[in-house]
């Protein structure tokens, strides 16, 4: 048996002392005179959040499967542990074998949403990891980053050796034997990572150059040296059914908040809503064979245990062979007592049958998702959902026994008037006045209807037609806020409507982190000299720290979000090609600005610019001469 | 048919909670293809019981759960299925079959002995050998037990059934039913106290040795481990006493 890292002091010290030992099952323990490569793949977030994530267990799996080298798991100690290894001066850990991170080859990191940064410069800080690339010399680990958030790196571009643009399947066997030959040779940090640069979707922030204008606008970005490319293309996985997927997941002891199996039915989403940055960024849309997926639902229960499986994707109800696999689990799960939970399902006929045939649905909500409050906004974001269907779906749930609906909208949305905004409560009031209208007194449980309308704050991201648009401020937020419960407070059945929101702080912060530039870096790391971290977590978010650190680095809040941002203007992101063209979110952000939906990748292709990749889907002869068309745009523009 | 479970925790895994195990059971079972059987309505659940809760920091050699089989394919089978199942730090010991008049495993709980050991440096400042068979002959052992509500006054005596010293650890069999569970740093606390002293942060290395059921009676108890009153059962042993019973039936 492994010995721990912490003492019986420490651990019995802590809360949730199971965060640190490992051991669990499916965990991967290698001998460590049989690698020789070490690599410590992090989650910066507590381990019951890190642990939810599918990606970590992806890669986890696949590193693990790459003869003599040994990929471990750590996550960021909660704060009571947090305060203990600073005291005591305890190197962080990996889980597995409860070694120093800071002996290890590479740190990769997944970056999965903004407010996670601080979290970053706590792992680094606590695996005594210089928190700045430059300061690392040969001998400590290289730093690589990856996942959605990389997609804009600019803002934490200081702290990694690596950015590994796109998706992990890909590249890593690469970049592990360049590694290599590189310690073979002796060639030193440096050369490894300018030799890392050169690699297909391999960011090193270190061999670039940002310079800026008068304005404060980014006036060019570039590589400093000769044979560094000048924009990196995102790595894509196009063979979803024949790659890396774990058959033996994870089981760990404590309850965590995804606490399933999780199968991965498809990446991407033909769908197009302009707020969305995830629709963009794993275009095209892929799906996974069906019989991989029935074949790996099996052995994944059979291995871990679970008691659940949930399928996974961007718009489950988008896959063809959807009707096939869910047949299939509910064959095959009801004769082991597993449930199946099915998120991100359009709700109609199908959907409702099928849930009812798998959920009970007295304990279970529904959940719609109409983005904006009128149909006019609606057309904006491009959302294709419709006051009709949403209330011709409400009508079918509430006649199938649900009377818990769950509403999802977001305020502060490009071109968003009052009338909007009150379109929030009437939708609100009206799905509660089907439930009246649909269900007999007599078949009311408890006679009532609870509907619960939340809302968030937009927030623009890269490599959406949104990214030109202004954020509102944290006072226009709020007061968006104020208006949509006073407006839902007027409606007839207001008594049946719940409204919650969101905080304004943290959505302005997160805003300035997604658009940021590497100016942003100064603050980051100053806040984290305060004491910031976990951001995430409401009870330890600190504004005031943070708008300090702003202050103290002489950057402008404002500049970051709520500023006009002209067509023309270089972002900081736009040395990465996510796949679509900045022409196309062009395009996209005028049809929204004019009211016009586009039609979905299925129906009609926009040219986005990622048939390139050649996807299934894309294979239709329009998408050819339009993706042309618009790369040949976007070249030109960079 | 129930079948009880006997196992052990131990090294690392004594830092995962009481909760954290029967939900590790709850899917080792599951991955050992043992036939549990499922309570019925809409949230199905295995029928499992546990016998006493283990705390956070303790190991044990005895630890025991009951599960309701359909099928079962011989003790030593499942064992076996069961530690390959399993990690290390947890350690299937037996699974015997129940008679069906048994009581489950929780409600069965009379005692439970343990080991405790004070921790290099953590010793009480006084010659705790010497002190402790003094301790142990007294009539009343009062002290003041906090609970969520209140301070009650309680007597530990009557729940320490057997107190011993073996070489630097002490060995008590305590109650460990659930109206009069009594925890071993509980004795050792007012042990320490008679002596004008207190236990020092994290001092008890605890392990629990087993648990134990009364086959006597309240005054004159028989304390035996929870699995004496079962039997190891190959899977033809089985099948010949089910057949059995039928023709008897």
């Amino acid at each position: 048996m492994v010995q721990l890292a912490l003492s019986d002091d420490i651990l019995m010290q802590v809360e949730k002392p199971a965060r640190y030992i490992g051991g669990e099952v499916n965990a991967v323990v290698k001998k460590k005179e049989e690698v020789d490569m070490r690599i410590a793949f992090c989650f910066p977030d507590v381990y019951e959040i890190g642990m939810s994530h599918l990606g970590i267990q992806i890669l986890y799996d696949m590193f693990n499967s790459f003869e003599g080298v040994w990929c471990e798991r750590v996550y960021s100690p909660w704060v009571d542990l947090d305060a203990i290894m600073r005291r005591d001066n305890i190197p962080l850990f990996a889980l597995e074998s409860q070694e120093p991170i800071k002996d290890f080859d590479w740190l990769a990191i997944t970056i999965q949403y903004e407010m996670c940064y601080t979290n970053i410069l706590q792992v680094l800080d606590l695996a005594q990891i210089p928190l700045l690339a430059k300061d690392r010399k040969d001998g400590v680990p290289i730093v690589i980053g990856g996942g959605p958030c990389t997609y804009n790196p600019e803002p934490i571009a200081d702290f990694f050796d690596i950015f590994y643009i796109g998706e992990g399947e890909t590249r890593y066997q690469e970049l592990v034997a360049l590694y290599r030959k590189c310690r073979e040779e002796n060639l030193g940090r440096k050369e490894f990572l300018r030799r890392a640069a050169k690699l297909p979707g391999m960011y090193v922030p270190a061999f670039y150059e940002a310079k800026y204008r008068e304005d404060g606008t980014l006036a060019s970005f570039s590589p400093t040296e000769e044979g560094i490319p000048a924009v990196i293309v995102k790595e894509i996985e196009m063979n979803v059914s024949d790659t890396y997927y774990p058959e033996k997941p994870l089981v760990p002891f404590m309850r965590i908040t995804q606490d399933r199996v999780v199968l991965e039915i498809m990446r991407g989403c033909i769908r197009g809503c302009r707020f969305c940055q995830a629709g963009q960024l794993y275009r095209p849309v892929r799906e996974r064979d069906v019989e991989m997926l029935k074949r790996y639902a099996v052995n994944m229960l059979k291995n871990t245990g679970q008691e659940e499986i949930s399928l996974s994707s961007l718009s489950s109800s988008d896959y063809t062979k959807l009707p096939e696999l869910i047949d299939f689990l509910i064959e095959e799960c009801g004769k082991n007592h597993v449930n199946i939970s099915l998120p991100s399902l359009r709700i109609d006929a199908f959907s409702l049958d099928v849930m009812s045939k798998v959920q009970d649905i007295k304990k279970t909500s529904l959940t719609f998702a109409p983005e904006a409050g009128s149909q006019r906004l609606r057309n904006v974001i491009n959302k294709g959902l419709s006051e009709e269907e949403i209330l011709k779906g409400a009508a079918l749930a509430f006649e199938g026994g649900w009377t818990r609906v769950k509403l999802y909208f977001m305020l502060g949305l490009p071109t968003e008037t009052e009338e909007d905004i009150r379109g929030i409560a009437e939708l609100s009031n009206r799905i509660a006045a089907v439930f009246f209208d649909t269900v007999p007194k007599d078949k009311r449980v408890n006679g009532k209807v609870q509907i619960v309308t939340s809302t968030s704050f937009f927030i623009p991201k890269p490599f959406t037609p949104f990214q030109w648009a202004k954020q509102c401020t944290k006072e226009e937020f709020i007061e968006k806020a104020y208006l949509t419960r006073t407006a839902i407070k007027e409606q007839l059945n207001q008594k049946s409507i719940k409204y919650n929101w969101h905080e304004a702080d943290t959505s302005v912060l997160e805003g300035v982190l997604a658009r940021g530039d590497r100016r942003v870096a100064g603050a980051i790391l100053q806040v984290y000299k305060k004491g910031a971290i976990y951001d995430a977590w409401s009870e330890y978010f600190d504004n005031e720290k943070w708008m300090q650190a702003f202050a103290e680095c002489g950057l402008d809040i404002d500049f970051y979000t709520t500023r006009e941002r002209g067509m023309d203007e270089l972002f900081p992101w736009d040395f990465i090609d996510c796949g679509v063209s900045k022409e196309f979110l062009k395009r996209e952000w005028q049809k929204a600005l004019k009211e016009e939906t586009s039609p979905n990748c299925r129906k009609q292709c926009q040219g986005c610019g990622a048939s390139r990749f050649g996807g299934e889907i894309c294979s239709g002869s329009v998408e050819r001469s339009l993706a042309a068309h618009s790369r040949g745009c976007f070249v030109e523009n960079f | 048919m129930k079948i009880r479970i006997k196992f052990r925790k131990y090294g690392n895994l004594k830092f995962i909670g009481h909760l954290d195990v029967q939900r590790f059971f709850q899917k080792a079972v599951r991955r050992a293809g043992i036939d549990v059987a499922y309570t019925t309505g809409f949230s199905p659940h295995q029928v499992m019981s546990f016998a006493a809760p283990l705390g956070v920091g303790l190991q044990s050699n005895g630890e025991y759960m009951d599960i309701e089989v359909h099928s079962f394919t011989g003790s030593r089978d499942t064992v076996e299925r069961l530690n390959d199942a399993s990690v290390e730090g947890i350690e299937i010991l037996s699974a015997k079959v129940l008679p069906p008049e048994a009581g489950n495993a929780m409600a069965s709980v009379a005692a439970a002995g343990y080991t405790v050991r004070f921790r290099e440096g953590r010793e009480p400042a006084f010659d705790w050998k010497e002190c402790l068979p003094a301790f142990y002959v007294r009539q009343t052992i009062p002290v003041r037990k906090e609970t969520k509500k209140s301070i009650v006054e309680m007597d530990l005596k009557p729940g320490i059934f057997r107190m011993e010293i073996n070489g630097d650890s002490i060995y008590m069999l305590l109650d460990a039913s659930s109206s009069g569970n009594i925890k071993p740093a509980m004795v050792m606390e007012a042990f320490l106290a008679e002596h004008q002293d207190s236990l020092k942060e994290n001092a008890l290395c605890i392990t629990r040795e087993d648990t134990y059921t009364n086959i006597g009676t309240p005054d004159a108890p028989e304390f035996v481990p929870l699995d004496a009153i079962g039997k190891e059962c190959s899977q033809e042993e089985m099948i010949e006493e089910m057949a059995e019973e039928e023709s008897a039936g």
